[in-house]
């Protein structure tokens, strides 16, 4: 190894010190260094393993669900115990059913009590208290929210229904929608606003003409999202909506009255049934519900990056 | 902006007026309305506590503490107990906690040293396009991707998750839980058989679910983590991992703290996986193979069937599940305050 004497370092005596340039590179026989390395690289392979889980479920999803997935399975009606065929149309249709219930009830209210947070009184307590409310129960485990329903909903009307799963999902829906649509509503610049105040509008007029109009994006992102997890959850529905291997129609007419079917529902009650004309259609309903989920999902997210950018 | 007013006023005077006496009320009213909305909103807090507090009450003032200390739950002959499940909650709950960070950091730590942009620039480079229009901007675009990738897995429904469990994890880790049990079975966590479902396959599952909240976090606490301090550890010689635990993970440690309580409040109150991989027995063990119960799990399995006794039993354990989150979720949102709170005093 070559040495370099520098100069420049001079130690107090006044003599030069010599420094062994060889010893400064990096190399990887020096424990310091491979150190680094090992841990970089075992970082790098729990990133992948930690994306193993996601295509695994995919190609699964794609393979098994795949398979049973044909126009009779989405829109046939469940089959009982040892009967082959069959499909999952009545739960499509309750899934679609709660999950626009859920949506009527929290997105009017989600949207004003955001006017409300945003715009009518940011800083007072009241919108503190509520902010804080919707953080709880944006971490609320589900099944509490179908919990309360059951006690709300089910024991006062007399019978599982539609109605009461929609609502144990509004109940999960409305932090989100409230909480993403105050965001957006906070993100239209005040210059914008305060055009509007001073051009004569009132308050109201501001913030159905202008504000509301300029933060849509962002509020149907946060809707989506809310969409996209509401109809993936099963535990609120479990003994909201129980389930049912009909359509959710008596006489032609819309009955929410009673209990109904519901995707998510359907896989649990399927996975665990010892048949395999059952355990395939809950990989296909799987496939759907995920495909669902997914699409309303990144639809929403793409129409936040478009937002942004 | 100026001359475009003026344009518009040439146009016509009744550009400008006093609002109408339907306007100013339309205005009062949408106010009200909206103190309204956001009072239900609280309302609907208490009432969703006051309904299952009020269900609960029964069963309280019949069972109080020893419902929490038994462990039995036994419909035909009236006792019931949670310690199984409330010890099932933890046990899963923290299982899934040390897998779930131990990942989610990793990931949090890949993203935020841009290893994956080095490691694509670096091979682009190879081929000398860099800098090209669209091979340059690549290194950015699949870091975006991985992020995304990451957050797509919280995307995918429990119940989904719980089929897959079933259908994949059990059957993948169920030989070499066998191997364990035979070799090593004489430490407790090994000592008895996975007969199918079981802890450790409900805690992998529970650890892929919150993986992404605590990776998500993590990342945002350490990509706020200022420069300098980094700059500064490179200047003194340090090596790129002793920067990243010398430094960087100790200045972030707030946040991913916080993020790690609030996984675990997510992950206690997870239901569909755990009711579909953890097996429902009421069995108290060490061992990662056994059969157990959560609470959650509980309420989803019995309420459907419950008679009208059990109903009230099972509000108190729905109860008992409400407190503990909230509990672990208020000191996570206080930790997480804390930590962000913390570090804009080490900007100034």
């Amino acid at each position: 190894m070559n040495e370099t004497v520098f100069s420049a370092p001079v130690s107090p005596v006044g003599e030069p010190v010599r420094i062994d340039i060889s010893q400064l590179e990096k190399s990887l026989r020096r424990p310091r260094s491979a150190f680094s390395f090992v841990l970089s690289v075992l970082v790098g392979l729990m990133t992948i393993t930690a994306l193993v889980p996601l295509f695994s479920v995919i190609f699964m999803l794609l393979v098994r669900g795949g398979k049973k997935l044909s126009m009779s399975a989405l829109t046939e009606l469940p089959p009982s115990a040892f009967e082959l065929g069959g499909g999952f149309g009545n739960a499509i249709a309750g899934t679609v059913i709660m999950v626009g219930i859920a949506a009527l009830i929290s997105v009017p209210v989600g949207i004003i009590a955001a006017v409300f947070l945003a715009e009518v009184a940011p800083e007072s307590r009241l919108a503190k208290v509520v902010r804080m409310c919707a953080k709880l129960m944006t971490d609320f485990p589900s099944i509490l929210a179908g919990v309360f329903a059951y006690g709300a909903v089910v024991l006062i009307t007399g019978g599982f229904s539609a109605a009461a799963g929609g609502i144990a999902l509004s109940i999960l829906m409305l932090p989100t929608v409230m909480l993403t649509a105050e965001e957006a509503i906070r993100m239209v610049p005040s210059k914008i606003r305060e055009a509007a105040l001073g051009m004569g509008a009132t308050q109201v007029q501001t913030v159905w003409m202008v504000l509301l109009p300029t933060a849509f994006p962002g509020i149907l992102t946060g809707i989506m999202l809310a969409v996209a997890r509401a109809a993936g959850e099963t535990a609120p529905l479990l003994f909201t909506a129980l389930f049912s291997n009909y359509w959710l129609a008596s006489d032609g007419k819309i009955d929410l009255m009673q209990p109904t079917a519901s995707l998510a529902v359907l896989i649990y009650n399927f996975s665990a049934m010892p048949f395999e004309n059952q355990v395939e259609l809950a990989w296909a309903a799987a496939l759907v519900l995920v495909l669902m989920v997914l699409t309303v999902n990144l639809t929403g997210q793409a129409l936040s990056r478009n937002r942004t950018e | 902006m100026a001359e475009t007013g003026t344009n518009a006023t040439s146009k016509g005077d009744s550009i400008t007026r006093a609002p109408t006496a339907f306007e100013k009320h339309g205005n009062t009213a949408f106010r009200l309305a909206s103190y309204l909305f956001a009072w239900m909103t609280v309302l609907l807090v208490l009432y969703i506590a006051y309904t299952i507090a009020r269900q609960a009450v029964p069963a309280m003032s019949k069972y109080g503490w020893g419902f929490v200390t038994g462990t039995k739950w036994d419909p035909n002959t009236k006792e019931f107990g949670v310690l199984p499940e409330i010890w099932g909650t933890l046990y899963s709950s923290l299982l899934a906690l040390v897998l779930g960070t131990l990942f989610g950091v990793a990931v949090a730590v890949y993203l935020s040293e841009h290893y994956l942009g080095f490691l694509v620039f670096s091979v682009l480079k190879l081929f000398g396009v860099q800098f090209h229009p669209f091979w340059g901007k690549l290194p950015d675009r699949l870091e975006v991707l991985l992020k995304n990738l990451i957050e797509l897995l919280a995307a995918i429904p429990s119940v989904v998750y719980g089929l897959w469990g079933i259908y994949f994890i059990i059957p993948l880790i169920r030989p070499l839980c066998q191997w364990f049990q035979v070799k090593l079975g004489w430490i407790p966590i090994f000592s008895t058989t996975l007969s199918g479902p079981g802890m450790l396959p409900a805690g992998i599952v529970l650890s892929v679910m919150i993986m992404p909240t605590i990776a998500a976090i993590s990342l945002n606490s350490l990509l706020a983590v200022p420069p300098k301090l980094r700059q500064a550890a490179y200047g003194l010689g340090a090596t790129r991992w002793e920067t990243i635990l010398g430094v960087i993970l100790p200045t972030a440690s707030k946040g991913i703290f916080g993020a790690v309580i609030l996984a675990f409040g997510r992950a206690l109150g997870e239901t569909m996986a755990l009711a579909m991989l953890i097996g429902n027995s009421n069995v108290i063990s060490w061992s990662l193979f056994s059969p157990g119960n959560t609470l959650a799990a509980l309420l989803a399995n019995n309420f459907a069937e419950a008679g009208p006794g059990e109903i009230g039993v099972l509000m108190f354990a729905a109860l008992i599940l409400l407190g503990i989150t909230l509990l672990v979720n208020v000191v996570g949102a206080f930790i997480l305050d804390k930590a962000s709170s913390g570090r804009e005093g080490a900007k100034r």
